[in-house]
């Protein structure tokens, strides 16, 4: 039986993650060096907790499946990181930063992580600027914030439209003084593919060489999970390429609980789609919110006419434009939270007015800021993000606005972990995007880098050497014990019989088909019958995966086609959960929209009363039914109301 | 507007680090210009599965120009033929109906290849690891505004930490160095006052691990700045030499 045990401190919000560092048990330096601590992942979470552990002088092993930890698509991060210094003196405090993150997660994440998170969030920004990050910065010198959607203060931190660049090259580099001082031992292009249990406890994980095709047994005394979301299940999105979520999948394979999966989210400003060979989606930053403005024309002719391009956008005159979000939310206008933003989006280009040759597009528009600020302004702001735009559509954002529409962007669900970051299974952590944690049903701007970084170097540091603190007795071990050897020989099993099924399909069109499926019912709008059609849309991809995969080449050597379907596998069962999820979810909430819980004016209808918990979903093997259990969520220090951006 | 195009692609392909590859000519139909340039290697690929051919092995990840991991050589540039951008960001609207198209991986003493395009590229990694951080544990910093910076310097800075370590500078140089990537670092951290501690220390071990892992020196012929997709300025090799030059010095 699985037990959903949060393990929440006692004691006021403000003073919970300070109690726990006092009464957390400490591991001395010579004991420290026995112990094994394993890392999966080298984006910001990864790199950060790796770095920290080979400081404090345990023994780490880090593993990538790129060719160096830089490449982690932490990279890719544009706008910025959140933090509660109140530098502009504009009303912020961690406080304030906390009951945005809950209320902008509609209630739907638990209060004492969110504090912590919020608690550490300042640490953060002194560590990276320690670490040589050039932060953006004023003429005075000191550092320089924005706004993001959801919050009315100006708290984001940012390095042009590089911070997630920025930020992990910080933390590679700190990851990279350790590899140098050899307490941290580097594995690139290598997949863990199953986690090793003794005993019920986490004690190592089976790798795949993505060089020599070789399988690996690694053994560690803990293992942390920080590698990344799972969005990729929609084939289009703003993930890297090798996003993926598999390590996760492993995870709840082995009995963690996996949380809220239907939550994922949609980001609303992305470049739209140009044609059926689209690889993945390109994510123009929210930052540019603050200073573009959304809007559609206001007359379905004149829709028509940019869609069949007899009229430009700037042949519309300005009372003839709806600018929908300053319309509909007046208090936060083009910066309401990204599932509101998109929603509101996605209702008028289905009412009509969308423009762009498929209809499938708002304007973002930046004249009234160049001619408020100047272009120089601008440019200084956003050049990187209008010269990739320019690149990938050929139109100058400068002269014309952009088109954008929403895309699969992030995911709040993951592996359900407890106040210490501990999944279900003892020794096993989970960190970053692959966790559940912090974000509830909607993830704000700029928190996700603020996350990944709390769990990697203030969170992690502390709760996995609490942990560990009972196994300083624990000897190593070789890999040659018999868990091992099973579960290398179940590994080598499943990779050969993908290998065997010689099929006319190649996995990216079988990926293809499994995003369609989710997107159409699985994306933006819901409801019962659509999820229901995906439940057994999917379960008919599965078939087909297996029975009609190709894969050329042999499990020796590099093998991207062998390395690809490993990873579709699990992504057809994470969306079969998504969908499970969504359909149980009788309400909306944050980026889980279903149709029949919204309000007169198309507003998200929550329904506190039945759904403020968190779905924790265990596998019962085989194609048993999955087993839902509830963490209940208690509310003592925000009070749960009906989000409200007008 | 975006029209389709057809194109002949010579692709090298080498089966593993061993093996002597060469070139195999390809004819690929139906491109639309509006497509990026990794996509038409994804059509590529789609059509050598289903004629149940090996489909050709290619570094790539983010697909917008900053993770470093997209490479090769286009008709003989680095990133191909448009300026300032990677092979990820090139869009097909750059190429001409009938067009040959080489396609070839990095070529250098440095990078040696994995398989058909990939290259192993974990000598920067390591020089990376000699040196290029500031020397700082997690925890016990001061406050992120205790120190103000010049926003020049920080502009500076961030101009130079804007590289993506793919190794085009590498690739494109004759003589293989890898100053471009080295400097980029080393400056990056020199402007800054956290960085500028050991800024003389950090640019010889770094240029150590350079010349160890086989990289070739620099003569500053410039080849490597026209092909940066970043942008990165060959100004920052100048700095670089100042530092070590001090390192030296003191030794
Ligand atoms: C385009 C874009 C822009 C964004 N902008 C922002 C922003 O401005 N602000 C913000 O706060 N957030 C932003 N986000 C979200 C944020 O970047 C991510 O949520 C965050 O970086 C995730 O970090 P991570 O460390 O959890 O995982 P990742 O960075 O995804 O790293 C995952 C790591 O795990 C490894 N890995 C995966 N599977 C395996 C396996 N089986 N075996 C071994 N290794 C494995 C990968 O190699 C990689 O190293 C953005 C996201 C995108 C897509
Ligand atoms: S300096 Fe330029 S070419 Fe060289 S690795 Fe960096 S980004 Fe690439
Ligand atoms: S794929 Fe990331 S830079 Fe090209």
């Amino acid at each position: 039986m699985v037990k959903i045990d949060a393990k929440i401190p006692e004691g006021p919000l403000a003073q919970k993650w300070t109690k726990y560092k006092a009464d957390q048990k400490l591991v001395n330096p010579s004991n420290k060096r026995k112990l094994d601590i394993i890392v999966v992942g080298t984006g910001l979470a990864g790199a950060s907790a790796a770095a920290s552990f080979g400081e404090m002088g345990f023994n780490v092993k880090i593993f990538t499946i790129q060719d160096s930890p830089r490449r982690a698509h932490s990279i890719a991060a544009q706008g910025g990181i959140n933090a509660a210094k109140n530098y502009p003196n504009d009303g912020d405090s961690i406080g304030r930063l906390f009951s945005d993150t809950v209320k902008g997660g509609d209630y739907r994440a638990r209060e004492a992580n969110v504090y912590r998170l919020a608690e550490v969030s300042n640490e953060i920004i002194d560590q990276c600027v320690a670490q040589g990050v050039p932060f953006a910065r004023e003429y005075g010198g000191l550092l320089d914030n924005r706004s993001f959607g959801g919050a009315q203060v100006s708290r984001t931190f940012y390095a042009r439209g590089q911070t997630g660049q920025q930020l992990l090259l910080g933390a590679y580099q700190a990851l990279m003084r350790q590899v140098e001082k050899k307490t941290v031992k580097l594995y690139t292009r290598n997949e863990l593919v199953e986690i090793v249990l003794v005993d019920g406890k986490a004690r190592g994980i089976i790798s795949r060489n993505l060089v020599t095709g070789e399988i690996e047994r690694h053994s560690a005394h803990a293992v942390v999970l920080a590698t990344g979301g799972y969005g990729n299940a929609f084939f289009l999105s703003t993930n890297a390429m090798g996003s993926n979520g598999s390590a996760a999948w492993r995870a709840y394979k082995k009995g963690a609980a996996f949380a809220n999966p239907c939550f994922a989210q949609i980001h609303p400003t992305c470049i739209p789609v140009h044609g059926e060979f689209q690889s993945k989606l390109t994510l123009m930053s929210e930052s540019l919110r603050n200073d573009g403005r959304i809007w559609v024309p206001a007359k379905i002719e004149d829709a028509e006419a940019i869609k069949n391009g007899k009229l430009k956008p700037t042949d519309i005159a300005e009372e003839d434009r709806d600018y929908f979000l300053e319309r509909r939310y007046p208090a936060f206008g083009n910066l309401v939270p990204r599932d509101v933003a998109s929603r509101a989006a996605k209702e008028r280009c289905d009412a009509g007015f969308g423009v762009g040759s498929t209809g499938l597009a708002v304007y973002l528009d930046f004249k009234d800021s160049i001619e408020r600020l100047g272009k120089d302004a601008i440019e200084a702001r956003y050049g990187n993000l209008f010269q990739m735009y320019e690149k990938i559509v050929d139109d100058n954002p400068y002269e014309t606005p952009m088109m954008i529409y929403p895309a699969i962007h992030y995911t709040m669900g993951g592996v359900w972990v407890d106040y210490e970051l501990q999944t279900t299974i003892p020794g096993l952590f989970c960190a970053g995007e692959a966790n559940f944690s912090d974000h509830g049903a909607n993830r704000l701007g700029a928190s996700a880098l603020m996350q990944g970084l709390a769990d990697g170097y203030f969170v992690l540091p502390y709760t996995v050497q609490n942990y560990l603190s009972d196994f300083i007795n624990t000897p190593r071990m070789s890999g040659n014990e018999k868990e091992f050897v099973e579960a290398e020989n179940e590994v080598k099993e499943r990779f050969q019989k993908i290998l065997d099924i010689k099929g006319n399909r190649s996995v990216d069109s079988i990926h293809k088909e499994l995003g369609l499926a989710m997107w159409d019912f699985v994306g933006m709008a819901r409801n019962a019958d659509g999820l229901k059609k995906a439940v057994d849309k999917i379960k008919s991809i599965k078939k087909e995966f297996w029975s009609n995969v190709r894969i050329p080449g042999s499990k020796e050597g590099m093998n991207i086609e062998l390395e690809k379907a490993n990873r579709l596998v699990d992504f057809i069962e994470i969306g079969e959960l998504m969908a499970i999820d969504a359909l149980h979810r009788e309400e909306s909430c944050g980026g889980h929209f279903r149709e029949e819980h919204q309000t007169e004016e198309g507003e998200a209808m929550r329904h506190d009363e039945k759904f403020a918990y968190v779905a924790c979903w265990i596998d019962k093997g085989g194609d048993k039914d999955p087993e839902l259990i509830k963490e209940e969520l208690e509310f003592k220090d925000v009070k749960l109301i009906q989000r409200n951006y007008k | 507007m975006e029209k389709n195009i057809n194109l002949t692609l010579k692709v090298w392909r080498q089966n593993s680090p061993k093996d002597k590859g060469g070139f195999e000519t390809y004819q690929v139909k139906d491109i639309s210009t509006g497509s990026s340039f990794l996509e038409l290697l994804d059509v590529l690929n789609e059509q050598l599965i289903n004629e149940g051919k090996e489909p050709v092995a290619f570094d790539h990840d983010c697909r917008e120009g900053i993770c470093g991991m997209c490479s090769l050589y286009i008709n003989g540039h680095p990133h191909g033929p448009d300026s300032e951008i990677t092979t990820c960001q090139l869009h097909m609207r750059k190429f001409n109906d009938g067009d040959t198209i080489w396609i070839e991986p990095w070529r250098s003493a440095g990078f040696p290849v994995i398989k058909d395009l990939i290259v192993d590229r974990d000598a920067f990694d390591k020089i990376i690891a000699a040196g290029g951080y500031v020397s700082v544990n997690t925890g016990g910093v001061p406050d992120g505004n205790a120190i103000p910076i010049p926003k020049d310097n920080a502009d500076e800075s961030m101009d130079a930490a804007s590289c993506i370590g793919c190794g085009a500078c590498v690739a494109a140089c004759k003589n293989g160095s890898a100053m471009l990537f080295v400097s980029a670092k080393a400056s990056q951290l020199a402007l800054l006052p956290q960085g500028k501690v050991e800024a003389a220390r950090r640019a010889k071990n770094m240029v150590a691990r350079m010349d160890d892992l086989g990289f070739g020196n620099c003569t500053n012929t410039g080849a490597c700045e026209v092909e940066c997709p970043k942008g990165i300025s060959i100004a920052h090799i100048a700095r670089l030499n100042r530092e070590y030059l001090s390192a030296k010095l003191q030794d």
